[in-house]
This record gives C-alpha cells, sequence and structure tokens, in this order.
C-alpha cells in the first residue's frame, strides 16, 4: 500500500509506479473485481476553504464525508445531492470520503431536483497517469473556461487519474420537509403518481417507490411547503410525515436500506421513468418467484435498485433492450460501466489511453 | 487579434473543394458566393471579421456528416456556427475554412412529458424550446439574454446559462443527451433521455466545448414544470458595497431566488435614458425575483424584504401587478441596448466568489479611471458572473486595444481573487490568450489531449480556446 500525504508526493509515487495502482478512498464504493497496488488518498484529507455565504466548500479528496456533514451542518448547510452510503447495499465497511463520492458520481433522491454529484462539482485537482497534477474548473458557480474535465473526472472510478481536491456547491437546509406516503397502488399507479407529481409545479425534490408504497417529499420555508402538500393530496391523497420521520424514509431510499442483507447480485438500472414497471416485470418473468418483490425506484422511477440472482445479466439486457443502461455493482463480473456503442466505447477507450497510457490506474474494471 | 496565417495551399484549391461539397450536397447547402458568404464573416464579436472560403447550410445529420467527410478528407478547417451570437469570437471564421451552420435543422423531434425532456435539432433558436412546450406548462430553463436567436447548438458548445440558473443551472445540467458528427464523418450518440450514462461522462465534456470535438446535431434537454408564478422586486442602494453584503446575506439565509441581477449607476443612468424603467437614479440597484404560488411569493418577499431592511435601502419596489414586474425587468433586459447606444462597447463575462464582489468592483472602477474607458457593470450577482461593459470608440485610432488591455486587466483580477475568466459566454477567440492566466501548461494540455481523441487532426475550430502558441505543433502551424 502506497500512503502519499501530499500532492507532490502523490505525484512523485504515480510517476515512479512500474505496476498498475488501485486508487482507493474509504473503499465503500469500489468495484470489488478492481486490481492493483492499493494507493491510498486517506493521507490527503482536510478542509481546504469553506464560505458558507458563497455556497462554497473545496475539500481533499480524502476527506471523510462525516467530516464534511459535520462542518456543514453546524452552519445549516448540505451537500444538496444527498449521496448515498453503499456501505450496507454493498456489504463493505470503512469510511466513505469524499473523492470515492466524486469518483462515482454518488447521487441521491435529490437527483431529481438539484442535480447529481456532477451538478454540485465546481471543480477538481487531480493526478494522471503520467504523473502530472491537473486543474479544471474552479471554485465559482458559473465557469466555462476550457474544457470540463470535471465532468469528466466525475464517475470515472479512478480509470483516468486520482482526485486530490474537490470544490463543491453546497446548499442551505430547508426549514422544513414533509413526505407524502401512497399506499394500496399498483406499481403501475404508484409510479404513474411520481411522474405527475415531478410534473407538477411543486418542485418536488424526492419521488420515490419501495415495499409498496410511493413516497413524495417537498421542502422549503414552512408555509411554502404546507401549501404545496395540501395541492399534492388534491391530486393524490396519502398520509403525510414530517421532520424527522419524512428524513428517515429518505435515509432509506438514499442507502437502498430495502436490499440491504440480500444475498445475489446488485443491479442498478438507469431507465425512462415509463419504462421502469415494464422492464421490472420482464425481470420478473424471466426469473419467476419474489425475487423483485423489493425493488427499490427512485427519481421517479428512472433508478431502479434491484437484487437478482447470479447470472441475471442477459435477462435484464434483454429487459431494457437498449432503452437505458444496467450495471451490476456487486456479484460476479461487477462493473461500474455499463456497455456502451462502439463510438463511445472508442472515445472512452482513447480518453484512457491518453491519460493513462502505461495502464497504470483500475485495472480490471472496465 | 493574431489568427494564423490561412493556408495558401487550401486557398488554391477553394474551387475543387466547393465542386465536391456541391457533388455531395443539394445545391441549396453551399454557398460560396463571396457577396452571400460576407453575412458569414463575424459572430455578436463584431470587431473581428473574415469571410469564410465557404459555408454549409445542411438539413440532417447525414448531411452534416456529408460536408465534414469531405473537409477532413481535404484538410479543410471548419468553423461550426449555431446563430452566430457568440460574444467570444466562438463562430468566427478563417479565409480559408468552411463554415457549417445548423440553423436549418430546427425541428422538434419529440416531447414527452411523463419523462420531462425534448428531443430537438439543434439549429432550434433557445426561446422557441420553451416556445414548444409552453402550452402544456413546461419550460427550457437556461436562459441566455439573446435566447431570442441564439441556438441549441452554440448553448452546448459554449455551455450557456442566464438570468434564472441560479436556481436551475446552466446548459450542461439540463442536457441529458446529444447526436454528434465528429470532424471524420462518424455520428455518435451520447447519453440519452434516461440521462446517467454509466460510463465516462462524454457528454459533460462535449458541453462547453466550443465546437472543437464534434458537431452537435441533435440534444435530448431536459424539461420543468413551470411555476405557478413569479414576481420581482427592486431594491436600490447608495453603495455597491452594501448591495453585495445584501446579495451574500440573502444566500446566506437559505433563501434561493430565481434571479439576482445587480447592476451599478453608469448603467443605471444609461439605461434610464435608454428604456425609462423608472429606476431610481442610485449607485447599485438590485432586481431580485422569486417564484412559487401567490402566498409562497409573500413568503420569500416578506424574508428578503426584513434582510435587505438591515442593509437600508433607498427603494424597495414589489411589483404589484405583472406591468410593473415587465417594468422592473425593462432595464435590466435593455442594458446591453442602452449602453450600445453611447458607443462601441466589449462585454466581459468573468466569474468571482460572491464574497469578493464590493472589492472587484471598486478594483474595476479604478482600472476604469486609469484607462480613461467608462465601465458599467450589469450582472448575475448571485452567482458571481460579472458583465462589466467597457466602453471605447472603435472609430478612435488605438482605442479598441486600450479596451483590450482594460478587459485583459479586469479577467486577471477575476481569477487573482479565485474567479474564473469565463462564466457563460465562453474563450473562443476573445479570451484564448488568456487561458495562461487560470491555468498551468499542464491543464491545458489536459485539455488539448481531449481534443486530440474527437479531433486528431485538430481541423474543427483549430485557432479558438487554446493560445497560439500553445496549441501551433497540434494544428500544424510551424
Amino acid at each position: 500500500m502506497i500512503l502519499p500525504r501530499s500532492e507532490g508526493e502523490l505525484v512523485e509515487a504515480i510517476a515512479s509506479a512500474t505496476s498498475p495502482l488501485l486508487v482507493k478512498g474509504g473503499g465503500t464504493r469500489m468495484i470489488a473485481n478492481a486490481q492493483g497496488e492499493v494507493l491510498d488518498i486517506t493521507g490527503l484529507s482536510g478542509i481546504k476553504l469553506y464560505e458558507p455565504a458563497a455556497l462554497t466548500l473545496v475539500v481533499q479528496a480524502g476527506t471523510p464525508l462525516a467530516q464534511i456533514n459535520t462542518l456543514l451542518a453546524d452552519e445549516r448547510q448540505r451537500l444538496g445531492f444527498e449521496p448515498p452510503d453503499l456501505r450496507g447495499l454493498l456489504g463493505r465497511d470503512g469510511v466513505s470520503t469524499i473523492g470515492g463520492i466524486a469518483a462515482s458520481n454518488a447521487s441521491g433522491p435529490r437527483r431529481v431536483q438539484g442535480g447529481a454529484a456532477r451538478d454540485a462539482m465546481l471543480g477538481v485537482r487531480f493526478v494522471d497517469g503520467r504523473g502530472a497534477a491537473i486543474s479544471s474548473g474552479g471554485r465559482v458557480m458559473k465557469n466555462v473556461t476550457g474544457y470540463d474535465l470535471v465532468k469528466l473526472m466525475a464517475g470515472s472510478f479512478g480509470v483516468l487519474g486520482a482526485l486530490t481536491e474537490v470544490s463543491l456547491k453546497v446548499q442551505s437546509i430547508p426549514e422544513a420537509e414533509v413526505t407524502l406516503v401512497l399506499d394500496g397502488l399498483s406499481d403501475d399507479a404508484g409510479l404513474a403518481a411520481l411522474r405527475r407529481a415531478l410534473g407538477s409545479p411543486y418542485d418536488i425534490s424526492g419521488a420515490a417507490r419501495a415495499g409498496g408504497r410511493s413516497y413524495i417529499r417537498l421542502e422549503g420555508m414552512a408555509g411554502s411547503v404546507a401549501y404545496r402538500a395540501e395541492r399534492l393530496r388534491a391530486q393524490c391523497d396519502g398520509a403525510v410525515l414530517e421532520g424527522a420521520q419524512s428524513a428517515a424514509i429518505w435515509a432509506g431510499i438514499r442507502d437502498v436500506a430495502p436490499l440491504h442483507g440480500r444475498a445475489g447480485d446488485i443491479w442498478r438500472l438507469s431507465v425512462l421513468p415509463t419504462d421502469a414497471a415494464g422492464i421490472v416485470a420482464a425481470i420478473l418473468a424471466a426469473f419467476g418467484g419474489d425475487t423483485l418483490r423489493d425493488a427499490v425506484y427512485d427519481w421517479g422511477g428512472g433508478l431502479v435498485w434491484l437484487a437478482l440472482p447470479a447470472g441475471a445479466d442477459d435477462a435484464v439486457r434483454a429487459a431494457i433492450n437498449g432503452r437505458g443502461a444496467a450495471v451490476k455493482l456487486r456479484g460476479a463480473g461487477a462493473a461500474p460501466f455499463a456497455p456502451q456503442s462502439d463510438q463511445v466505447s472508442a472515445l472512452s477507450a482513447a480518453l484512457k489511453a491518453q491519460f493513462d497510457p502505461h495502464g497504470r490506474f483500475a485495472q480490471g474494471i472496465i | 487579434m493574431e489568427m494564423p496565417r490561412p493556408s495558401s495551399m487550401i486557398l488554391s484549391r477553394r474551387a475543387q473543394i466547393v465542386a465536391q461539397l456541391r457533388a455531395a450536397l443539394p445545391k441549396s447547402c453551399v454557398i460560396d458566393d463571396p457577396l452571400e458568404t460576407r453575412v458569414y464573416e463575424c459572430d455578436a464579436l463584431s470587431a473581428y471579421r473574415c469571410a469564410p472560403l465557404a459555408v454549409v447550410l445542411p438539413r440532417s445529420t447525414a448531411e452534416v456528416a456529408t460536408a465534414l467527410r469531405i473537409c477532413h478528407a481535404l484538410g479543410v478547417p471548419v468553423v461550426p456556427r449555431g446563430s452566430g451570437t457568440s460574444l467570444a469570437g466562438g463562430a468566427m471564421p478563417s479565409a480559408d475554412c468552411v463554415v457549417l451552420g445548423v440553423a436549418r435543422m430546427n425541428a422538434v423531434l419529440s416531447a414527452d412529458y411523463d419523462n420531462r425532456f425534448i428531443h430537438v435539432q439543434s439549429g432550434r433558436t433557445n426561446l422557441s424550446v420553451t416556445g414548444a412546450v409552453e402550452a402544456r406548462g413546461f419550460f427550457y430553463a437556461p436562459d441566455p439574454s439573446s435566447q431570442l436567436a441564439c441556438a441549441i447548438a452554440g448553448n452546448i458548445a459554449m455551455n450557456s446559462g442566464g438570468a434564472h440558473c441560479l436556481k436551475y443551472g446552466v446548459t450542461t445540467n439540463n442536457l441529458l443527451g446529444v447526436t454528434m458528427v465528429k470532424m471524420d464523418g462518424t455520428v455518435v450518440t451520447i447519453g440519452g433521455p434516461w440521462g446517467d450514462g454509466y460510463g465516462l461522462d462524454l457528454l459533460g465534456v462535449v458541453c462547453g466545448s466550443e465546437g472543437q470535438l464534434g458537431v452537435v446535431t441533435e440534444a435530448w434537454l431536459r424539461i420543468l414544470p413551470k411555476p405557478e408564478g413569479a414576481r420581482p422586486v427592486l431594491v436600490a442602494f447608495n453603495s455597491s458595497e452594501v448591495a453585495g453584503a445584501c446579495v451574500a446575506d440573502i444566500i446566506r439565509a437559505g433563501i434561493l431566488p430565481v434571479a439576482i441581477e445587480f447592476m451599478d449607476r453608469p448603467c443605471i443612468r444609461a439605461t434610464e435614458a435608454f428604456a425609462h424603467a423608472g429606476y431610481p437614479d442610485c449607485e447599485a440597484l438590485l432586481i431580485i425575483e422569486v417564484e412559487g404560488s401567490a402566498p409562497e411569493i409573500d413568503e420569500q418577499l416578506s424574508r428578503i424584504r426584513a434582510i435587505a431592511a438591515r442593509h437600508n435601502p433607498i427603494e424597495f419596489t414589489e411589483a404589484a401587478d405583472e406591468a410593473q414586474a415587465k417594468r422592473i425587468w425593462l432595464g435590466r433586459k435593455s442594458a446591453f441596448g442602452a449602453m450600445g447606444q453611447m458607443g462601441d462597447y466589449m462585454c466581459l463575462d468573468g466569474t468571482i466568489p460572491v464574497s469578493q464582489l464590493s472589492y472587484v468592483l471598486r478594483r474595476i472602477g479604478e482600472l476604469s479611471a486609469e484607462y480613461g474607458l467608462n465601465v458599467g457593470n450589469v450582472f448575475h450577482a448571485g452567482d458571481g458572473n460579472m458583465h462589466p461593459l467597457i466602453l471605447y470608440n472603435a472609430n478612435k485610432d488605438g482605442d479598441l486595444a486600450k479596451c483590450e488591455a482594460l478587459g485583459a486587466e479586469i479577467l486577471k483580477l477575476c481569477v487573482q481573487v479565485g474567479g474564473c475568466l469565463s462564466g457563460e459566454h465562453g474563450i473562443g477567440l476573445e479570451k484564448r490568450d488568456l487561458m495562461p492566466v487560470q491555468f498551468t501548461p499542464a491543464d491545458l494540455e489536459a485539455q488539448m489531449r481531449v481534443k486530440d481523441v474527437f479531433d486528431p487532426s485538430w481541423l474543427l475550430n483549430p485557432a479558438k480556446v487554446f493560445p497560439l502558441a500553445a496549441s501551433a505543433a497540434r494544428r500544424g502551424d510551424t
């Protein structure tokens, strides 16, 4: 294991490496098949800048998420993209770091309103496979200066380089939140209710379905939340949960709690919301039984989490049939990237060759 | 502004190049009459002009691919063009290039309200995307000032923003997928209506790449349900510094207006003389717009009023009705036109951390006096995206050079305080040579490596974004 204490040491470690490296933060989201000598970035940890009035946070990549959450909460702020804690789902332990979140574009239920991790990332510093320290973006809210390598690094799972620093846009914690709980609907009807809510002017910050219930979240100023909840209930009546009860529901959706402890492979599907129920039904038909009873739908049905028996790959791809993407995050052959068109694969491989010509990073995962 | 010397080899083969394009494309798609190509000699950075060798206006992705394949085979540079509204010279031609305009490709391919996206050809104008979905209660969020004219193709190339991106984000946050033609003529689809592609985020790097990686011909865009209503307020102050502090306090309080616009005295005076919006004669004014139902708007505005009151504004006017709302926005929306009445101007676009607002405004005032050129400031204060407008006289010898020198000083200042050269207009030709102020050679090298992947022969919009010296070897300019 290599444990650099500074960007300079990281540059040195990569430049002098002669065999594959495995960039690692807390290891809570890594793909099990990834190979190489561990390049531990938790030595690059700490807050470099926090300006609450500018909604700006700059941190070193190895900084633990928990430390960031505490720092922000003290100023009544948070990461708007609600990064999931995947330890329960993937059966990992360890301490989640901001670098791992950025490298996996880990985004929770609020993605439907405020965007993904990639959208909150204002800038990055990273060291590529040639040992060059590179900066892209910055710390300001609007920036079109040069190519957006920030997006390229977001969700790249360390195949292009090792992140050393991430700049983020943060948001204020709203004063109120409520969740509307819709019970007794079929999957079709329950997902249609989510889509109707997302198409309303009521600024939905969460739209999910799990365990036979649909959940719709509203956040904001107290009067506004009350008004919107009332209007939504006029179109789909349900129970209302407030405050901590509401927050607990969304922590469970975010971390995919209904699938914790389940045997088999863990799949993550990205599909059109209107296709979600049909795709899950097709997979169910191929596998039978009640293995899919616990499908977790987030983002109004645009994101589906499944626990499936091993060997479901062909059935999943057949059900999606090119209309979306699926990745297996746990199980034999798990990889963070879905198969792509030849054109996109060729461009991705060429980018990898440019940034990592010696094949230093992330062997075994692409 | 230095441009590479046009290739005499390409110029000498002009007839052959045009003939090949004519042979492969419908007759009306290829323009080479010097009278007609002059229409394309510049974009909105009109201080610089150069007619291209020819112009191609395809009507489909296949025709774009045909045109690019021919130019690629003949080694002819191509400058892609949406509506030509770039303020940075992004669509500025060279004498040896073919301009490829997508303006004829403006169809809506599909609109899906259940899944909240629209699929359009890239020549469609920004405002007409909203126009296509507003009857169903939806809108497309990014709203650059030029939205009546500017094309989605250019919005994607420059990652355009607008006044309302404080809440809704810029183009990259609202773009789901594209169909793009690479310089060699291959067509590639990146992303799609389902978003999140689970691979390297090629879409993210294509957006904002200033037409240097490919020509986007179709796009899937996120559409959003329209809020129930919106209302602006106008808050006037006797000091820019205090206005800046008020902005910081509003954001700090967790209120997220859809827009916070800032105008300083020179801009206020110019717009009053031009548009008669009824603005007070003051040092600085803010236009703050909030959205929602009437009671939600009241709730937000009462908090904003309380915060503003702590800063002793000299006026706080809430729009009582639609007509007054229009009047409040009128001056802001006419600001560029009003400044234009006073003379030629250059519009800068640096972004700064909002905490540096008052310092930067003061420094701009000092620099303005030093250079003897007037500067008005009108900008998106909520996200620190400045728009200093430098007034100069194009007919006066040396004035343009002086204006550019002042512009460079102001942009360096933006970078110095932790900001960047461009918040929403792009680098183009205009800020190309300032890139080393913000980036190290290694940073620029990494960006140019991305272009190497998409366009190895460096034929697509080649003389933009990167300093000429930095890209010379790649462009074959030795």
